[in-house]
């Protein structure tokens, strides 16, 4: 059986030179779900943006199986459901409708298709009465879900998060923590938030300076603060 | 409520149906061979990035600054699209600009919209253009060339664009030019002034923080000479006709001529050409204004018409 | 903070606001086109189309009063026009001596101006009625449905979108320099007077360098969209769905309209023209 991500060897430079990643190799088994964290600057972004394919850097990068390449590109983006960080760059439709239903139909779904998932999408992150809305209208928290939704209409194999809780007041926090925890994808999300990390992930990837610095179990992890010191990081 | 005072976009009701109709349709052409060239200058990068550029501006002309103690300066923006994307993303920019204005705050009207559009999204882009790459080729590559050429251009953009406004308001018997052109020429060379330090202002904080963007976006997008061209034909016909049609010897003999306007006036659409244009009848300025008119449409069409075949023949060559 | 009010659309259960988008685009158009096609002095027309437009403002639930008021916002334009009591030439209704001048104010310039003023605050209320009824969505959707091109559509959408984000932003820029600017006493002019410092240029230069940060941050935004578009599968191409069949109700609402003030355009050609 495939993983659903995996990662060799990945080396990447900015065009100014900067090299942001410098050989990062790792697995993610299918309905895992992993945190990656670490300083900014340590290249998580970097990474994220490597899986499906918006930066290519050398060494390889799968998804559920397929090798990423020009050919792959499309399948790969559908199977991998990348949410950014700030909600605004994501929903860019005039209406909430609009955008979760952006991925599907770009997908080529004929049209009842479409709408089904959009219905489906917008119940599963609980924002279903808002979908003739227009984003400004929307509070912090109520974007981030619907940015969610916007992917998980794709119907990915892989949910992939940048910075998930930041920004948000603490039930907006709480509401998206017990999301995620209800997703059932595989999951990859790189954070500073280390509480939510020893509520939902089992496994935690520390990155520093473009390299894997430790993976293996949360609880482990969270056990070393000295660890956690030398990457920036602090105990929960 | 932000009161943004919008001396250039005019509303319905003052220019003649005719006038309206015709401008609208030069518009549109301009505009459908805009999004053909940036299709493929820009290719799938230009939504977002037109789209949001658009936005920046209108938010842009909420910033305002005191001039004097009531009034306000503020941005038009059609220079700052120029540089920054070149000169056919910058019509289409400019369009979304002004045509949201229109809809959503009527800032200039509905069935004016093409007139406008003609002003601001063409001409004020098209003399940008001209204006820009001119100076920075006779100035080359100092530092100072983009913030001149910059001010020069954003100056010019709005000057000349309100002597097209003032010309269509004379051609619909609206106001007569010998009041139109000096009224709209003196405001907006102020104004011309506020937007060239606002637009100098923005490039100089561009340049300083981002000068590898500003060199991207120039980089990727080109303008050549139908645009060029067309920016000076239009400076000067714009230039030169209108003191002529404004500067008249005796203001009496131009106001009995103006009988003439009343009655076209009352029949805007059944007389599409006034008797006194054609050739021979009494008023020769106007005749000599929409003679500039025609000639300057004719510039355009050469303009365009040889843009068109350079870039057929290179694609075949 | 943010910029609502930016937006005109008011939500109200009205059957104008029920009304299809696409069907009140086009009859906001053509009541525009009626009103600028109908012939100088035909007064009775004029009362029509006023009394056409009051209606469809009380019966919107607008109010009278709030598009007229927005509607003397296009007001300072009129003054425009101005020149032309003055210059019209006719039979003299006023003079108004000044100095060696004598500026005479004509019946004919009067009408002029009147005719050019009734055109134009007619025309503004059509268009504030269109907007403050529609949402903005309906209104893409009228765009698409008279044939202008999707990719321009699309462009309008992202405007309008971040129109309100990046309003937010300026808000920000100016609440920040309010904060950091006093207003000096400048006891050589006016006496004891507040008046912002520093001067014109610099204060220009401030607002040009704002200017400069938003530009930057719309276009570094403009990145980060375009890379959650592809991440959507973007291709360049712009999508949308079918536009819906116009109900029936709605057709009848657009020809008894187009009828409405076909007639009205008529009668005031014929008689007045």
């Amino acid at each position: 059986m495939h993983h659903s991500i995996d990662v060799h060897d990945l080396v990447f430079s900015y065009p100014d030179g900067h090299p942001a990643l410098r050989g990062v190799s790792f697995g993610i088994a299918p309905g895992e779900k992993v945190a990656i964290v670490g300083p900014n600057g340590a290249g998580k972004s970097t990474l994220l943006l490597h899986l499906n394919g918006i930066l290519r850097g050398a060494g390889q990068v799968s998804v559920c199986g397929q090798l990423l390449s020009d050919q792959t590109l499309g399948p790969i983006r559908s199977a991998v459901g990348m949410v950014f960080q700030d909600p605004d760059d994501q929903l860019f439709s005039p209406t909430v409708f609009d955008d979760v239903a952006f991925g599907p139909m770009y997908q080529g779904l004929p049209e009842p298709e479409v709408r089904a998932r959009v219905t489906t999408a917008l119940a599963d992150v609980g924002m279903a009465g808002r979908v003739n809305r227009v984003s400004h209208h929307l509070s912090s928290g109520e974007k981030k879900r619907i940015a969610i939704a916007t992917v998980l209409a794709m119907e990915p194999e892989v949910l992939v998060l940048d910075e998930p809780t930041a920004g948000l007041d603490p039930r907006a926090r709480r509401d998206l923590i017990r999301l995620l925890r209800e997703l059932p994808q595989t999951m990859l999300v790189s954070t500073h938030d280390l509480r939510m990390v020893q509520e939902l992930f089992l496994r935690t990837i520390v990155m520093d300076e473009g390299v894997v610095c430790s993976d293996g179990p949360t609880a482990d992890l969270l056990a070393a603060p000295d660890v956690l010191h030398a990457h920036g990081l602090e105990v929960p | 409520m932000f009161n943004r005072p919008a001396p250039m976009h005019l509303p319905d009701g003052f220019l003649s149906t005719i006038v309206s109709i015709v401008f609208w349709a030069i518009s549109a052409l301009t505009l459908a061979y805009a999004l053909r060239r940036t299709g493929k200058d820009l290719g799938e990068r230009q939504l977002p990035l037109m789209g949001v550029l658009a936005a920046a501006i209108f938010a842009g002309q909420m910033l305002n600054f005191s001039v004097t103690g009531g009034t306000s300066g503020h941005l038009l923006g059609a220079a700052i699209a120029t540089i920054l994307v070149g000169p056919w993303p910058a019509v289409i920019v400019m369009t979304t600009v002004v045509s949201i204005q229109a809809l959503i705050f009527q800032d200039g009207g509905l069935l004016a919209l093409g007139a406008n559009l003609f002003n601001m999204a063409v001409v004020g882009v098209a003399v940008s253009y001209f204006v820009y790459t001119s100076l920075r080729r006779l100035v080359p590559q100092r530092p100072w060339s983009t913030l001149v050429g910059g001010f020069v251009a954003a100056w010019s953009s709005i000057f000349i664009a309100s002597l097209s406004a003032a010309l269509q308001l004379a051609i619909s018997g609206t106001s007569p030019a010998n009041i139109a052109v000096p009224a709209m020429a003196g405001i907006h060379a102020l104004i011309g002034v506020g937007e060239g330090m606002i637009t100098v202002g923005a490039l100089t904080f561009l340049v300083a923080t981002r000068r590898d963007l500003l060199a991207r976006e120039q980089a990727g997008s080109r303008g050549g000479v139908g645009v060029w061209v067309f920016g000076l034909g239009i400076a000067l016909a714009l230039a030169v006709l209108s003191p002529l049609a404004s500067a008249n010897p005796d203001g009496l003999e131009w106001v009995a001529e103006q009988k003439g306007f009343l009655e076209a006036a009352r029949s805007p659409l059944y007389n599409l050409i006034p008797d006194y244009v054609l050739p021979g009848v009494s008023n020769e300025a106007l005749a000599t204004i929409l003679a500039g008119v025609a000639g300057t449409l004719i510039v355009f069409a050469v303009t365009l018409g040889v843009a068109y075949l350079r870039r057929s023949r290179k694609n075949t060559v | 903070m943010h910029v609502h009010f930016l937006d005109p659309y008011r939500p109200l259960p009205s059957p104008v606001h029920a009304l299809d988008g696409r069907v009140k685009f086009v009859l906001a158009v053509a009541f525009i086109l009626t009103v600028s096609l109908t012939p100088f002095g035909a007064w009775p027309v004029y009362l029509l189309l006023l009394s056409l437009m009051l209606s469809v403002e009380i019966l919107s639930g607008l109010g009278v009063g709030y598009v007229l008021r927005r509607a003397s916002l296009a007001l300072p334009f009129v003054l425009a026009v101005f020149p032309l009591l003055f210059t019209t030439p006719g039979s003299a209704l006023l003079k108004l001596p000044l100095g060696t001048w004598t500026l005479v104010l004509t019946a004919e310039g009067a009408l002029c101006f009147a005719n050019v003023a009734v055109k134009s605050w007619l025309s503004v209320q059509a268009a504030i009625v269109l907007a403050s009824s529609t949402p903005f969505p309906d209104l893409l959707l009228a765009m698409r449905a008279v044939r202008i091109p999707r990719l321009l559509v699309a462009m309008f959408g992202l405007m309008w979108r971040y129109l309100f984000v990046l309003a937010d932003e300026a808000l920000r820029l100016m609440r920040a320099r309010a904060a950091r600017s006093g207003l000096v006493r400048q006891p050589s002019r006016s006496a004891g007077r507040l008046r912002p410092g520093g001067s014109l240029a610099w204060r220009a230069r401030v607002a040009g360098g704002m200017a400069g940060s938003l530009f930057l941050r719309a276009i570094d935004r403009s990145d980060r969209i375009y890379v959650a578009m592809l991440s959507r599968g973007y291709d360049g191409e712009v999508r949308s769905f079918a536009l819906p069949p116009v109900s029936s109700g709605a057709r009848v609402t657009l020809v008894t309209g187009l009828t409405v003030l076909g007639l009205l355009w008529l009668s005031g050609t014929l008689v007045w023209g």
